[in-house]
């Protein structure tokens, strides 16, 4: 089985923002939501920097640890779902999550949150793999349909790749290799506790 | 003419092709992100601090943060410390309590019931302290849900009835906690005025309350040292738990994720520890001291059991012109 993850080579981004709005039309992701966004390090000043981040489908996920009600689950390709049935929105994985990928929609009083909403992979969620119920709560299921996440499917520079991690590590290297430099995977040793050595 | 064109696209594109392309050598020299910031460099820098963070173009600030390794440092202590000293508060003072039973069995009225009785709380006393505890008690359960009841609950009852119940477990602790800060201020300001420490304090602590040994019972007014320490404990506990309480229930006041983060550690390790002090209440006001109950109950209490625990302040209630014990109405002595 393949280990999905995703790459973001980061001397390729453009900050285009693409990855986020393909994401967020994808899977109808309500206002005020994001579950892809892109991240400018030092912005205006030389050096700056952009990464796409989204959920990483960390090995050993924190969020999945102190989830109160157990609502994660990973499936066989590695990604980190969720249950919206059983999660009651207390907060605990965002602030457990090293990426601020858990989010979630403003309902009813104080400041409750509602379900918790975050990058499926594309992968959808427990319920029966491209149904309707399916796609109204954690949107459409392109894994299912044999397709990688649409976000690095249409990145225009290549610069986010998704799939099986040695896969896609192969193909970054090939790229560090080829053109003398790369800034390494980032996210990759918070997330899964090793880096893409070239 | 056609041979012509053909031959003059030719040699323009081999001239471009070869004006074009740099030698593969000087390519691989040239890196234009030599200078922007590595990963690793920002990480190192981080020092323990809160996060890799930049600009973000969508209007949601909270987006900004890139990486925050730290915050797998919460999810330990959230799993780890905090759960295993919930675990040691709740057990412990369950050890405790039912080696203390098993020891001294229940504390009797040495006397025995006389039959007369004296209001020892009022309406008003009673209905704050059962405000508060009866929020408390919901508030306690629902927040031991969120530590346990994945481990406990949930194998139990099943996915489908333990998130259901954890939705109203959620709802419940978000608004009680206001009912247990009324039952908090009302409590305050009944009884702040005889819980100061006083010197017939420290009289009771060396008898050791008289809770190890039959018959011996040390002076005390309304509150005695033991009920001051479950006073305090629940007023700067309950104080600690509203304030951090107040914080997450909007998050917008208390600042960013690292507050949150601290706010719900306080919660969660105070809660565990007047829980356990209060569970220690309870069991010394109900199953573990005859007579003790009424206080709260009715408000009435027997004399003889307020001459033995609260001698000095039944003193102070027999000296007020208003003072009249009467017939406790359930067991009414035989008119002669």
């Amino acid at each position: 089985m393949a280990r999905m993850k995703f790459l973001c080579d980061a001397d390729r981004c453009i900050e285009c923002n693409a990855c986020v709005t393909a994401c967020k039309n994808e899977h109808e992701v309500p206002w005020g939501i994001n579950r892809r966004r892109v991240v400018t390090i030092n912005d205006g000043l030389p050096g700056e920097r952009s990464v796409s981040m989204a959920c990483m489908h960390c090995t050993d996920a924190p969020c999945a640890a102190v989830c109160p009600v157990d609502c994660f689950y990973t499936t066989v390709d590695a990604v980190v779902l969720h249950s919206k049935d059983t999660c009651i929105g207390c907060g605990y994985c965002f602030y457990a999550c090293p990426f601020g990928a858990p989010q979630y929609p403003k309902v009813g009083n104080f400041g409750t949150r509602g379900k918790m909403d975050k990058c499926t992979y594309c992968a959808g969620g427990p319920e029966a793999d491209m149904t309707q119920a399916e796609y109204v709560k954690y949107g459409s299921n392109r894994l299912a349909e044999g397709k990688l996440p649409l976000c690095a499917e249409m990145c225009s520079t290549k610069s986010l790749l998704a799939g099986d991690g040695d896969i896609i590590a192969d193909i970054y290297r090939e790229r560090v290799v080829t053109r003398g430099y790369g800034s390494g995977a980032w996210g990759w040793r918070t997330a899964y506790g090793e880096t893409v050595s070239v | 003419m056609k041979a012509f064109t053909t031959w003059l696209f030719a040699v323009v594109a081999l001239a471009m092709v070869v004006t074009l392309s740099p030698a593969p050598a000087e390519a691989q020299q040239i890196n234009p992100t030599a200078e922007s910031v590595t990963e690793d460099a920002l990480l190192e820098a981080l020092q323990g601090g809160q996060m890799v963070d930049g600009r973000v173009s969508i209007p949601d600030e909270l987006s900004s943060g890139l990486i925050k390794p730290g915050n797998k440092g919460w999810a330990d202590r959230h799993g780890g410390l905090v759960r295993t000293l919930t675990a040691i508060a709740i057990v412990g003072i369950l050890v405790v309590l039912v080696a203390f039973y098993v020891m001294r069995g229940k504390i009797r009225i040495d006397a025995g019931m006389s039959g007369m009785s004296i209001l020892r709380f009022s309406a008003f006393e009673r209905f704050a302290h059962w405000l508060m505890a009866g929020s408390f008690i919901v508030l306690a359960l629902t927040g031991l849900n969120l530590v346990f009841g994945r481990s406990l609950v949930l194998p139990i009852v099943g996915e489908d009835a333990f998130g259901t119940l954890s939705t109203w477990g959620k709802v419940a602790h978000n608004y009680l906690g206001w009912a247990f800060m009324l039952g908090l201020i009302m409590s305050f300001v009944a009884w702040i005025a005889h819980n100061l420490p006083d010197k017939v304090d420290g009289e009771w602590i060396r008898q050791g309350g008289g809770l190890l040994k039959k018959g011996v019972h040390p002076p005390a007014k309304k509150f005695n040292a033991g009920q001051k320490v479950i006073f305090w404990s629940v007023m700067l506990g309950g104080a600690a738990l509203s304030f951090t309480g107040v914080m997450l229930l909007f998050p917008d006041w208390a600042g960013g994720q690292s507050d949150w983060q601290f706010y719900q550690l306080i919660h969660g390790l105070v809660a565990a520890g007047l829980t356990a002090i209060v569970v220690a209440h309870i069991y010394i006001g109900s199953v573990g001291m005859e007579g003790a109950f009424d206080a709260m109950g009715s408000g009435e209490v027997d004399l003889n059991w307020a001459r033995e625990h609260h001698s000095l302040w039944v003193e102070e209630v027999e000296g007020k012109p208003e003072y009249e014990p009467h017939a406790a109405s359930s067991k009414a002595q035989p008119a002669e």
